[in-house]
């Protein structure tokens, strides 16, 4: 029963222990319970406010952005467009934004025990599942109501069973900026002021709103290099049957989005070793 | 060394102080424009951390030594204290071992599990019930579920919670929230317990039971690092304590020596201490920038004025604490308290508990003021007493001066009749009382 720990100084910041992170992995099931029951026992309306909140913005981009501004929708119904580039935005979104505060939201956990610190972010974006899935619940059944009470234009298809890996996809990616805005944040406080106006402009710069058609022929460039890009047209594609697909944007958008993730981790991995000293 | 638990090796651990503080994205930009536009950024800038008595920690760059160069090993089934005074760098030393943060410079192995318990209650949740903080915070600290679920029970009953292990912890009251905390920790089946002065909560009865669980613990072969400032702990638990002073080890050696040293440390030879001296002495909740007082003298002398430092038991004993007031305080207290060999203390006193007097000490305007105390007469037995002076401001400031004077008390006895046996006065205070004998049937 031997069980040798080495402290040394200065460590290499690529060596992650991920045997010492799968030890505690239960560790990492019940914040995720403790993060899901917690928001959910403070409110009266609990998992309710989950279904208001995407009704609300979807309803909102459909009269300002489709009634309003009238921004094609790819001939596809308006209210499901919308909900369809949120049902995946917010996931990535609540990701990144949660996890980017982890290192400066833990700081007191994280100065009096040790655990392996990756383990915080992972939670999130695993406890964040839970909320994608009320967000899908309720757009399945907006889609199949107007499958089958109103006739439309939708022709899903067989990517539908993509969808899994396009959460992962999104799980990877707000990981992997969350991670990286994590370590800067401890760093330098102010870039946590910095971060909502980047994802709000962020999201404008993705098709969540308006689709991949519209988009002028010298800037397709930025989709192959936006890695949310093409896996929220791929869902609309595949749930709705309509959207403009560019398969090398496709894998580089799944490259880039490994790049930042790996990145991310190494990076966080270097500054929670010591963040302690100067938080 | 295979029977060696612990191996500490040159272990050192440094801080930057002094340099210019750039925790925003701003302030690094700007540093980076004053450095490239050659502009020397210290003029433009502030600096982080003040140097303060400390300053022989400081190196060349602005480094400040928490830790320099500790080595020791530990062998197994020995439980280690740790003590030094604070700031001496005790915690930081355990935050290195317990992998909170990482050292500068040194190695150490651990040759077996850690549980560490420098705060109780860690990752505690207001939301979720005791039971489920007991899942949660054994996981936290390292438990599995199968180890958690088998020591469930000894948990619970440990902590005294009964019934209302089901309610939320948000509605504990502080004593059954630390109670908890405790149960959970000290129920760890580690090779390795590294405990952090976390005796320190709690009331009288759950620290006692602390203790003997500490107790319990050490003596099931389990290898234990212990800091804390209570002495009398120390000495009850370990075997052998290391000092830590400044940040390095000064001594390493069984705990009755080392303890001894300690108390030693602070002591000043005679009966006055001058303001520098207690300027390097005093702790506690200072506002070192812009402090509201200062004690600038203590003194044990008898009822004429003349300093003493030995006494005989029929002299009153008086102490007289000098201090200036730069603002006008309110509600200023000064505590002299009298503490034996082991830095227990036993006897003492508070300005406003004379209520002739306290009314002057409700608003003290700015100067220099004296506070004298008496100790009366034929109270005190025969030995080496030690003198603690606190100065405060409740909730604003707060000066400690412990273990700063010392005084021998020659007991000569009431009745000049007969002999003392030197048995008869092993109390710290023996007082001449009143008796009454008379016959009952």
């Amino acid at each position: 029963m031997s069980v040798r720990t080495y402290i040394k100084a200065n460590q290499p910041w690529w060596r992650i222990d991920w045997r010492e992170v799968w030890e505690y992995r239960e560790l990492l099931w019940n914040l995720v319970c403790r993060d899901f029951v917690t928001v959910y026992k403070q409110t009266i309306l609990g998992p309710v406010w989950f279904i208001f909140q995407p009704l609300a913005t979807t309803i909102t981009f459909t009269i300002i952005f489709g009634n309003l501004a009238k921004i094609p929708t790819d001939n596809l119904p308006p209210f499901l467009f919308y909900m369809s580039g949120t049902v995946l935005w917010t996931y990535f979104q609540a990701c990144m934004d949660t996890v980017s505060n982890s290192l400066v939201a833990n700081s007191g956990i994280f100065g009096k025990v040790y655990f392996p610190r990756i383990i915080p972010p992972i939670a999130v974006v695993i406890n964040n599942l839970a909320r994608l899935a009320i967000n899908l619940m309720l757009f399945l059944a907006f889609w199949l109501f107007f499958i089958f009470a109103r006739k439309t234009t939708i022709t899903p298809n067989l990517l539908i069973i993509v969808f899994p890996l396009m959460a992962i996809h999104c799980a990877g990616l707000g990981l992997g900026m969350g991670l990286w805005l994590s370590s800067l944040t401890a760093k330098y406080r102010d870039i946590s002021f910095a971060l909502p106006f980047i994802a709000q402009l962020w999201m404008y710069a993705t098709p969540v709103v308006y689709p991949a058609s519209i988009i002028p022929e010298g800037f397709r460039w930025w989709i192959s290099l936006n890695p949310m890009a093409s896996v929220i047209e791929l869902n609309r594609y595949a749930f709705l049957g309509q959207g403009t697909l560019y398969p090398e944007a496709i894998a580089s958008n799944f490259i880039v989005m490994l790049v930042i993730l790996f990145t991310g981790i190494l990076q966080y991995n270097r500054v929670q070793r010591t963040f302690i000293d100067t938080i | 060394m295979e029977s060696s638990i612990i191996l500490v090796k040159n272990l050192s651990k440094s801080y930057r102080l002094g340099v210019i503080g750039r925790k925003t994205l701003q302030d690094e930009l700007r540093y980076r424009w004053l450095k490239l536009t050659g502009k020397d950024p210290e003029k433009f800038m502030g600096t982080v951390g003040k140097a303060s008595a400390e300053e022989s920690r400081i190196g060349e760059e602005g480094q400040f030594w928490a830790l320099k160069d500790i080595s020791f090993e530990v062998i197994k089934g020995e439980v280690v204290g740790i003590i030094g005074r604070n700031g001496a760098g005790k915690s930081t030393l355990l935050k290195i071992l317990t992998r909170i943060t990482e050292p500068t410079s040194g190695d150490a192995v651990l040759n077996g599990r850690v549980a560490s318990l420098l705060e109780v209650g860690t990752g505690f949740h207001g939301e979720l019930t005791g039971r489920e903080n007991i899942y949660l915070n054994g996981s936290i600290l390292g438990m599995k579920k199968a180890e958690i679920n088998r020591k469930y029970n000894e948990i619970v009953d440990f902590s005294e919670i009964g019934e209302f292990i089901d309610t939320p912890v948000k509605r504990y009251s502080s004593g059954m929230y630390v109670r908890l905390a405790f149960a959970v920790a000290a129920h760890l089946e580690t090779e390795i317990m590294l405990v952090d002065e976390v005796l320190a909560v709690g009331d009288v009865a759950f620290q006692k039971k602390c203790l003997g669980k500490m107790k319990d613990v050490a003596g099931v072969g389990r290898t234990v690092l212990f800091v804390s400032h209570n002495m009398v702990a120390i000495k009850n638990l370990c075997s052998r304590s290391l000092l830590i002073e400044q940040g390095r080890l000064a001594l390493d050696a069984d705990t009755d020596t080392v303890v001894a040293r300690y108390l030693d440390r602070n002591l000043i030879e005679g009966s006055v201490a001058s303001e520098s001296e207690i300027a390097a002495r005093v702790e506690g909740d200072i506002k070192r920038d812009a402090p509201n007082f200062r004690i600038t003298e203590v003194r044990i002398e008898d009822l004429q004025g003349v300093t003493r430092t030995v006494f005989d038991s029929d002299e009153s004993v008086v102490v007289s604490v000098s201090f200036k007031c730069f603002k006008t305080v309110r509600d200023l207290r000064v505590i002299a308290v009298v503490a034996d060999e082991n830095g227990s203390p036993f006897y003492g006193s508070q300005n406003i508990d004379d209520c002739e007097i306290a009314k002057l000490f409700y608003s003290v305007e700015p100067g220099s003021y004296m506070a004298k105390c008496v100790f009366p007469a034929n109270t005190f037995g025969n030995r080496k007493y030690y003198l603690n002076v606190n100065v405060l401001c409740p909730r604003t400031e707060h000066h400690v001066l412990s273990k700063i004077l010392e005084f021998q008390v020659d007991f000569n006895g009431y009745n000049p009749d007969i002999q003392y046996a030197s048995s008869t006065w092993d109390c710290p205070i023996w007082p001449k009382l009143n008796w009454t004998f008379k016959k009952s049937s």
